[in-house]
């Protein structure tokens, strides 16, 4: 690997953020709210029509190792024999009458464009070892249980870092001065003045040893130093990243709230929420954005109240690194 | 101009002066540290109220070789502290800020 490369991915998982049942890793969470119920369930099944003798389930769950066998007529379902009732028929000794008798019929169903973070609730909730995938129309098109979760989650996370090992190839240049590679991500905390800057440093300390031209390591910085004071002001906690490749500096900082009402009222030069505790330290005079705006050749906003706010900042560093 | 013939005649209060060769040829007024960082000449002076140690991440992001605190303004520790790591001289003077800009400026000979 090319020395010069110094490649350091944060990796999203070490940023984790509360959820509403526990702390989980953001990468999961996003994951498991994205994939739905369709994309993890088991969709050939092995069922049965009610006239048949549980013996034949019991035989059916040994031959496929499953725990739940659906009941079925032309589509419509109908109910479920569990290893449980199989259990409770070989105790009772009617294992060879039929499904419809003994099958249970009041049951906790799915439909298949619930979330999959909605499919482990349940889970959580009723400890039943599976669940019967209904779809709009009623229709019986799957069954989900644990391990199928297990096995999605697995080779989603697999994608995922394939995704991002293809991405970081991608930035693979060729040698030079102004072609290192660098990503560095660092969370900055709401009212933290007394770390806020940190970042912005670290980026001129590593461009002033790279022996970058003076005004463009000015440009830089004061873009990554306006971002990560506003990120301490005004976000609820975010982070800035920062990345060189290609001859292009880009920086980013990204917040989870409160968001911006009227991004382009927050452009103009002097306009800020700040309140006058902030103002006293020298920031919140409403110059950060338009700072930002003025030393960027690439600029971009985006806000939603609620959500949060994201902007992204690119400096070229050598004349042909306009995308 | 040197840094130490600029504190002598002007007679600042030397707080911490780590590179007293330093060539100063800019000066700049200004108490909001937005408008420092997007207007600030390099190898400046910077003339501000701001005693934080901000003014002294500011000022070394925009290559300003010293930070001179207005009205004896107190300096606290963690400021002192951060400007010697960073080597920018922080000097004060009891003049206000519009006094002593103007007697900078003659001293630097600043063309207004």
């Amino acid at each position: 690997m090319n020395e010069k490369l110094n490649k350091e991915i944060l990796s999203k998982a070490s940023i984790s953020k509360k959820v509403d049942h526990g702390t989980e890793p953001l990468v999961l969470v996003e994951m498991i709210q994205r994939l739905k119920v369709r994309d993890v369930m088991t969709t050939t099944l092995a069922t049965v029509e009610r006239a048949a003798p549980l013996s034949d389930v019991q035989a059916l769950m040994k031959a496929k190792q499953i725990s739940g066998v659906p009941v079925e007529e032309g589509g419509r379902f109908l109910g479920l024999v569990t290893i449980n009732d199989i259990i409770r028929a070989l105790e009772g000794g009617y294992i060879d009458e039929t499904c419809q008798k003994h099958m249970s019929t009041k049951l906790v169903v799915l439909e298949d464009d619930m979330p999959l973070s909605f499919a482990l609730r349940y889970f959580e909730k009723y400890h039943f070892g599976r669940f019967p995938v209904i779809n709009r129309e009623q229709k019986l098109v799957g069954i989900i249980c644990q391990r199928d979760i297990n096995r999605a989650l697995l080779l989603e996370l697999t994608n995922e870092l394939n995704r991002l090992e293809s991405e970081s190839s991608h930035y693979k240049v060729p040698e030079g001065p102004f072609n290192l590679y660098v990503l560095r991500e660092f969370p900055v905390s709401k009212f933290d003045f007394e770390n806020a800057g940190k970042a912005a440093n670290k980026v001129k300390q590593l461009l002033k040893e790279k022996k970058f031209p003076a005004k463009i390591i000015r440009r830089i910085a004061v873009a990554a130093y306006e971002l990560e004071i506003n990120l301490c002001v005004h976000s609820d906690g975010g982070s800035l990243s920062w990345q060189l490749s290609n001859g292009r500096a880009e920086i980013i900082a990204h917040d989870s709230g409160p968001g911006i009402a009227d991004v382009e009222w927050a452009l103009k030069d002097g306009n800020s929420t700040a309140s006058e505790w902030i103002r006293s330290f020298g920031f919140g005079a409403g110059m950060g954005l338009v700072n930002v705006k003025r030393v960027s050749d690439e600029f971009e906003i985006e806000s939603t109240v609620g959500l949060g706010t994201r902007v992204k900042a690119v400096i070229y560093i050598n004349p042909d690194a306009k995308r | 101009m040197k840094l130490k013939d600029l504190v002598d005649q002007a007679g600042f209060e030397v707080v911490t002066l780590p590179d007293a060769e330093a060539e100063v040829q800019n000066a700049y007024s200004s108490d909001l540290l937005s408008d420092v960082m997007g207007h600030c000449p390099e190898n400046s002076i910077l003339i501000t109220v701001q005693n934080h140690k901000n003014t002294v991440a500011v000022s070394t992001l925009v290559e300003a070789k010293a930070i001179l605190i207005v009205h004896n303004r107190t300096i606290p520790d963690d400021m002192l502290a951060l400007a010697q790591q960073e080597g920018v001289a922080l000097l004060r003077t009891a003049c206000d800020q519009f006094t002593i800009s103007c007697k900078i400026g003659v001293l630097l000979d600043i063309d207004t």
